[in-house]
């Protein structure tokens, strides 16, 4: 069936009559050419990826499409008659669906009232709960969803790839003929990934069109017929998936070579002294960690979605603490058991979430690169002359340190793009003279170039003395920047790998196909190595 | 799926959309305590005496009808400060208007609520249209309703005729006309919020302001109309309040605390400041226990200011257990 169907949708592709097409679109924000003079064509029964660094555009062609942003000029091209939407109910009636990055759903409300939200059933203003409910059902039963997901569940009880799949279903309920989705995949495990694949072989096999944004080239090739570049607001190229590689792609989307990526591995004969040991520690999420960090090494933390990573380094920072176990920091048992411990024995955490942990939007960036020199200082003690100047000679300091280019430090932090709010954060520990750091996901939501800069930016602390814990759910940063690898899984450490593993060993491990008998000698050899 | 299962989840969903709202234990511990307070120190006729246990839900009726309005407007993610002067507005207005003549109190009610709805939209407008900050926005209604106000009466004006004073004072059987009418209107916003478009709307628009917007709901259109519910709920409030006093003044409204109480009973009874969850049931719970509290205080003659150091802090004893529980609920 599937076989006929893909058929069927290759002979509809050299049909060529775009189901959506824009055409010299063109979008100006303050300050910003979004898009310059775009058109691009995304066909029935193909997955369309739309790939670009941050800042490319992607993400407004997306909307422009979806009637969320109205173009400055160019037009938009509907199964070959000229649309506009004004708002986005336009665009959905018409049969253009979106899915944003950030969720769009109630946590408080039902799956089944998330996904009729503006269109709930029902007569005269009244709402048919049973139908709501029914039609719900129906939706999902489509998705092959209905067995895990409940239409009168909570949202707020599902998991995040649960919340996509409602997203779809959202989607789906329309009765869309073109379903685009931002960043699908951004916050999923690999298999959740698995999952939505499926599911949009779904939607193709349906004589959908799935367009899709994603920073994850595996993905993009994994999934989609066709790409598309955009660079600065221009488009680079359609190609077909077959016929590229992701070197190509690219080069394409920075003209970079792929082996910059990143930066070289650290000697081990360089690695100093332990800084930071846990052994046996255990809290709620967290089962007998113990684990090393030594002066100048990068010890990347990987596992899927809900293994205990973030929750590991929020234990190592006090922000959730370990309740059994003990920290070691410099040889001494110590105490953390809240952030200012943390901070007092240096160790900096770059958060995940940058825009609800890391920085503060509206303050200035100086004031978010002091933050935490400031947090150290005195309740009520005022900012003495002396302390005045000091901060001024420090913050630039601090951006030169992290490669921050601004022209000046009085801008508020959330005019920044993410890659240089991510060096802001950095900048704001490196001010404290933390000597530990851990990363979440250090580079998330962040384009390709700032990636590797901040990368180099990384090992570059290293080189200083600084011992490193990155965790990332990124297969590629893990590899491509531990010295070590500790790979978790349901809240324990459930092995380690040493330098140049291969995504198979991580996978293996963080997926527990591999015993543990196994695991435990793999770790000796690790070590050693 | 077998027919099994299905009557399972059936039941379940039964089960959840009965849900008592957890105030309501609250509002039990309350009642028993002041019950033993009564026996031990007080007459003991609280539960004796069926007059005293009305009077409590009649003490409940003016600010429970305001405080459902301002249920809307908080699970819509706005805040109406503006609810004491409409009330004061209402009742002086009426009275004034009606002048004990019988013949003018329906002209009389109708003009009460066109200003009720005249306040509700012109905040609803200024709040969306203008993008002004709820709790400024309505404050400044306030000041300018009071402003009014004052101009206009310096005193108690005019007086409703005896039949207008039914509302505040008959009764059917046992059963005084005003607690219909609170559970009226308690269970009209509770079919509005649960079983209507609106309701739904209402809910997405305080969970999400994007999120319902880009569903295609239009959420000034929500808010504006809760704005105005709550305007009329506080105009009824107000013609209840007039019936009872038989004449308006120009403080009932502010004397009353409904701004301030109708807030905290919403708040106490679950309905989440920041929007997008709640309901009327625990409102009404919220504002049982504060008649509760009024009439055990009241028969046993303790210091009144007592009683708002007691509600104060069941206020914020309620809210910490919500997030308490909420935060259980994550873990």
């Amino acid at each position: 069936m599937v076989l006929e169907n893909n058929k069927k949708t290759n002979q509809m592709i050299q049909n060529k009559t775009p189901i959506i097409e824009v055409q010299d679109i063109t979008k100006r924000f303050p300050g910003v050419l979004a898009l310059n003079h775009v058109s691009l064509q995304f066909h029935a029964g193909e997955v369309h990826a739309v790939v670009g660094e941050n800042g490319a555009g992607k993400s407004t062609l997306m909307k422009i499409m979806a009637g969320a942003y109205t173009p400055d000029s160019g037009s938009i091209f509907l199964q070959g008659g000229k649309v506009s939407f004004a708002h986005p109910k336009e665009a959905q009636e018409k049969g253009v669906s979106i899915i944003y990055q950030e969720f769009n759903l109630l946590p408080e409300r039902t799956v089944a009232q998330n996904i009729f939200l503006g269109r709930e059933p029902g007569k005269f203003g009244s709402m048919d709960l049973r139908a709501l409910n029914t039609e719900a059902e129906n939706i999902l039963k489509e998705l092959g969803a209905d067995k895990i997901i409940e239409a009168n569940a909570l949202c707020k009880t599902l998991s995040v790839a649960e919340q996509q799949i409602v997203e779809i279903a959202k989607a789906l309920s329309f009765d869309s003929k073109v379903l685009i989705m931002d960043e699908p995949t951004a916050s999923l495990t690999l298999v959740e990934v698995q999952m939505l694949n499926d599911l949009v072989a779904r939607l193709k096999a349906r004589d959908m069109a799935v367009i899709f944004i994603s920073h994850r080239l595996i993905e993009v090739f994994d999934i989609a017929d066709k790409i598309s570049v955009l660079k600065d607001g221009e488009f680079v190229g359609t190609v077909l998936t077959g016929e590229v590689t992701p070197e190509k792609i690219i080069n394409m989307m920075v003209g970079r070579d792929f082996d910059h990526y990143f930066p070289p591995l650290g000697d081990p004969e360089d690695f100093g002294d332990v800084v930071l040991q846990v052994k046996d520690g255990s809290n709620e999420f967290l089962k007998e960690i113990n684990l090393e960090l030594r002066k100048g090494e990068i010890v990347g933390v990987a596992g899927l979605q809900g293994s205990g990573r973030t929750e590991l380094a929020q234990a190592l920072f006090g922000a959730m603490p370990f309740k059994k176990g003990s920290i070691e920091v410099y040889g001494k048992i110590r105490s953390v058991k809240t952030p200012p411990d943390a901070i007092k024995l240096k160790i900096g955490f770059v958060t995940e979430d940058r825009k609800a942990e890391g920085i503060l939007p509206k303050q200035s960036i100086r004031d978010n690169m002091l933050l935490t020199v400031r947090s150290l200082q005195p309740l009520f003690g005022f900012i003495l002359k002396d302390g005045v100047r000091k901060e001024r000679k420090l913050v630039p300091t601090l951006a030169k340190e992290v490669d921050l280019r601004t022209n000046s430090y009085e801008r508020e932090a959330q005019f920044l793009s993410g890659g240089n709010q991510q060096k802001v954060v950095l900048s704001k520990w490196l001010a404290s003279d933390a000597d530990i750091f851990i990363f979440d996901e250090p580079t998330r939501g962040i384009d390709v170039e700032a990636k590797a800069g901040i990368h180099d930016m990384i090992r570059e602390l290293t080189k200083n003395g600084i011992a490193v814990l990155m965790i990332s759910s990124e297969l590629p940063e893990i590899l491509g920047m531990s010295d070590r690898i500790l790979v978790m899984r349901d809240g324990r450490i459930a092995g380690e790998l040493p330098a140049k593993s291969n995504e198979a060993d991580v996978m293996l491990i963080a997926t527990g196909h591999t015993n543990g008998d196994l695991l435990t000698e793999d770790n000796q050899k690790g070590e050693e190595a | 799926m077998t027919t099994s299962t299905a009557s399972v989840r059936k039941s379940r969903s039964f089960v959840r959309s009965i849900n008592i709202p957890p105030v309501f234990y609250f509002v039990f511990v309350i009642f028993v305590i002041g019950i033993a307070l009564d026996q031990i120190i007080g007459s003991g006729d609280i539960l004796t005496n069926p007059v005293i246990l009305t009077n409590i839900f009649v003490r409940s009726v003016a600010l429970g009808i305001v405080a459902v309005g301002q249920t809307f407007v908080i699970i819509g993610g706005s805040i109406d400060l503006s609810v004491a002067y409409t009330i004061s507005i209402t009742s002086v207005m009426s009275s004034f208007m009606m002048q004990g003549d019988p013949t003018k109190v329906p002209l009389a009610i109708l003009v009460v609520i066109i200003i009720g709805i005249v306040i509700g939209l012109a905040n609803g407008l200024v709040i969306t249209k203008l993008g002004v900050n709820a709790f400024i926005a309505t404050l400044g209604t306030s000041l300018i309703l009071r402003g009014i106000l004052y101009a206009a009466f310096a005193n108690f004006a005019g007086s409703v005729p005896k039949s207008f004073e039914t509302l505040g004072y008959g009764a059917v059987g046992p059963i005084p006309y005003s607690i219909i009418l609170l559970l009226l209107v308690v269970v009209v916003g509770w079919l509005v919020l649960s079983r209507t478009k609106y309701g739904a709307h209402l809910y997405g628009t305080g969970g999400n302001i994007e999120v319902a917007r880009l569903s295609g709901v239009r959420t000034d259109r929500v808010l504006i109309a809760a704005h105005i519910i709550c305007a009329v709920t506080a105009v009824l409030t107000g013609l209840f309040v007039v019936s009872r006093l038989r004449s308006g003044a120009p403080w009932v409204g502010t004397d009353g605390l409904y701004d301030l109480e109708s807030i905290a009973t919403t708040v106490i009874g679950g309905t989440a400041l920041a929007g997008g969850k709640g309901g009327v049931w625990g409102t009404l719970g919220g504002v049982l226990i504060f008649g509760i509290i009024d009439t055990v205080f009241n028969q046993l003659g303790i210091d009144p200011y007592l009683k708002i150091i007691l509600k104060g802090a069941i206020i914020v004893l309620a809210v910490a257990s919500y997030t308490i529980r909420s935060k259980q609920e994550a873990a």
